[in-house]
């Protein structure tokens, strides 16, 4: 990736996307902190873009920008205004302590760590490629993940159910 | 100037710690709900770069992964949520730290 | 390839657009092209846009005063004609108000972003063969995308009016859209199932090449589709989170002036973006069984989807409005059911065509006679089946909601 485009894409992505992270944790409005969550899953989708993986950046908009966020919106309002401050508990020092060493432990070894490279191809649409796979090599994984959606959305029917 | 593996992975560790502050610190369940995600794209981010950088061209393991991941968040938060809301339907509150039922 | 005529020639307008970026890419930087290509669908395409919400803002009213057996608008101009103008000038000359206790930045930005994904989708639709401003791969995936970030500036506008009327009227969207999503996405799937890609230009090749349209192999799944998308777009028969009669404006009590111009904007946007998509999957988008040699091609999906289009604003002359619970009972109740059964078989058909290796001239019709009469047998069926059939959901005298099992407030068990 060394034209200037994708260059420009890929700082511009990373700076909305980590700046809006960024204010989740700052802003104290919990609905306010939703949306920048938002905002981040969309740069997020715009850097997969940038990877090339198409199906996935698409998918990523609608399950978490158009799906998860929702639901999450949707908690949020079903609870009342007292509940809505985004504010930290009293483990916010050994949380940013904590948050600090893993971040950068993890970015220490992607930066020395001599990652074995491979020549990177044109962009190829991935959308039917990912689907023979799904069901050709990981066909177990995925039939096991429907049954989790499954087991899932029944789980959260009878919880929330009123009787 | 050009965008590297390196590149990526330093935004995946980034939003990581982000997300798992998040998690750690907030006192709110659906906040804490909101760094889990933040955590999963972190990963799902460092996985796509990896199937770029790394695997062959004709090789998607990495976007399948992926989509199992986000098949996978999207039950978590949907039972998340479902806690978080029989939660506060019990307490009247989803502040973690007035959660203490099973302390001591 | 895109290029197969002269510039000159109107039948496709992507001629003199490749022609431009041809001559761009050859005098100019590298990024010219993109740019300029960008620049110019952009444009084109909000201009088309303006252009028909002017004439249909008119011609909406004026139709809807001949179903209900008035005149409509008719002093502005030659048959009222400018009504549409006057209304833009007092959308922008009225005062913009941004009530007290409101969240100030959500409030200003919610209605900017609510025209963002309408305008979004014409991006993947193609006008032409060439005239088509971003060909994607998943271009279904796509629409399905954006169709479902329309709820946040929604939820957005609701919440940050900081009034009931409109937390209430975000609340019932934000319902109606998740659940209308599921039929919508299920109800495309028959298309990407039958011509094998995902690709908009692709899905009207596939029509081309076997000498049909999809609304003939698909009968039932337009029929959601229509449905599905009514809601979405929020128009009368289904405008629960606006009903005037219940929560005020729903989302949009507190905007006012150009802001609540833009949610105006975006109905009719969205209206729009709805009639392009079933014109483009269902009805063959830019091809009409040869005609599209002789017409432009893009003539042709603009009668498509203007004629659609007054499908919405006749449901919305004639239709009630429906009670939330109703429309709620009747996406997850009847249209997902029926949905799934569609898929199933869908699938069945394509799998023996594919497998038997059968002449396409051969099956597509049989399967196109199969699935009308499934379509017909499962809705009477469903119908049945929910009790529509019963007596007494046929009603010989005016009768209370609480009659028929409604909730009403203050008096629930």
């Amino acid at each position: 990736m060394e034209d200037v485009g994708s260059i420009v894409a890929f700082w511009v992505l990373s700076v909305v996307t980590v700046g809006a992270a960024l204010m989740v944790v700052a802003v104290r409005n919990l609905i306010h902190a939703v949306l920048f969550l938002i905002l981040s899953f969309i740069g997020v989708a715009g850097l997969y873009i940038t990877l090339s993986a198409d199906f996935v950046a698409i998918t990523q908009i609608l399950i978490y920008a158009g799906a998860i966020s929702v639901l999450i919106l949707f908690a949020v309002m079903l609870t009342p205004r007292a509940a809505r401050d985004n504010a930290e508990t009293f483990l916010q020092l050994p949380g940013l302590v904590l948050a600090a060493l893993v971040g950068v432990t993890v970015g220490a070894i992607a930066l020395v760590t001599d990652w074995n490279e491979a020549t990177r191809g044109p962009f190829s649409e991935t959308a039917a490629a990912i689907g023979e796979a799904l069901l050709d090599k990981y066909v177990l994984p995925f039939e096991i993940a429907s049954v989790i959606l499954l087991a899932a959305m029944v789980g959260a029917i009878v919880l929330v159910r009123e009787d | 100037m050009s965008v590297e593996l390196s590149h990526y992975l330093m935004v995946g560790a980034i939003l990581f710690s982000i997300g798992l502050y998040v998690a750690l610190a907030k006192r709110n369940a659906v906040g804490i709900l909101m760094g889990i995600e933040l955590m999963f794209n972190a990963v799902n981010l460092t996985l796509i770069a990896f199937s770029r950088f790394v695997s062959p061209p004709t090789d998607v393991s990495g976007h399948v992964f992926v989509v199992f991941v986000i098949t996978v968040a999207a039950a978590e938060a949907a039972l998340a949520l479902a806690l978080a809301m029989v939660i506060y339907r019990n307490r009247e509150t989803i502040d973690i730290d007035k959660i203490n039922l099973m302390r001591w | 390839m895109i290029f197969l005529a002269e510039w000159w020639d109107v039948r496709d307008l992507g001629n003199a657009v490749g022609e431009l970026l041809e001559w761009l890419g050859d005098h100019g930087p590298d990024w010219l092209p993109y740019t300029a290509s960008a620049l110019v669908g952009a444009i084109t395409i909000v201009v088309f846009l303006l252009v028909s919400l002017l004439v249909f803002a008119w011609l909406e009213r004026r139709l809807i005063g001949r179903i209900q057996a008035r005149r409509g608008p008719n002093r502005v101009g030659p048959w009222g004609a400018f009504q549409s103008i006057a209304d833009a000038i007092k959308f922008v000359t009225k005062e913009a108000i941004t009530s007290a206790n409101a969240d100030r930045w959500v409030f200003w930005l919610a209605p900017i972003l609510v025209v963002v994904p309408a305008l979004v989708v014409f991006a993947v639709m193609p006008f032409n063969e060439g005239m088509i401003l971003a060909d994607l791969n998943v271009g279904v995936l796509f629409l399905v995308a954006v169709g479902s970030v329309t709820a946040i500036p929604i939820f957005m506008a609701g919440w940050s009016s900081n009034n009931k009327f409109s937390l209430m009227g975000a609340m019932r969207e934000v319902a109606m859209l998740i659940s209308y999503e599921i039929p919508l996405v299920l109800a495309l799937l028959g298309v990407v199932i039958f011509t094998n890609t995902m690709r908009m230009n692709g899905i009207v090749g596939w029509q081309d090449e076997h000498n049909t349209w999809l609304i003939f192999l698909q009968p039932l799944a337009v029929l959601i589709y229509f449905i599905a998308g009514a809601v979405e777009i929020n128009r009368t028969p289904t405008d629960i989170a606006e009903a005037e009669s219940e929560i005020v404006a729903g989302y949009h009590t507190e905007y006012s002036g150009v802001k609540f111009g833009m949610f105006w904007l975006a109905e009719y946007f969205a209206g729009f973006a709805i009639a392009a998509i079933i014109a483009t999957l269902y009805l063959g988008g830019w091809t009409l069984w040869g005609l599209e040699e002789w017409v432009p091609g893009w003539m042709i999906f603009l009668v498509k989807l203007y004629g659609l289009f007054w499908f919405f604003i006749w449901m919305r002359g004639t239709l009630p409005r429906l009670r939330i619970d109703q429309l709620m009972g009747f996406a997850w109740k009847a249209l997902l059911p029926l949905a799934l059964i569609n898929i199933f078989f869908a699938g069945l058909e394509v799998l023996l065509w594919q497998e038997n290796d059968l002449a396409a001239e051969a099956v597509l019709p049989g399967f196109a006679i199969a699935n009308l009469v499934l379509a017909v047998v499962l809705i009477v069926a469903w119908a049945q089946l929910l009790g529509r059939g019963r007596p007494q959901y046929r009603p010989t005298r005016a009768r209370l909601v609480k009659e028929l099992g409604a909730v009403v407030y203050g008096e629930e068990a």
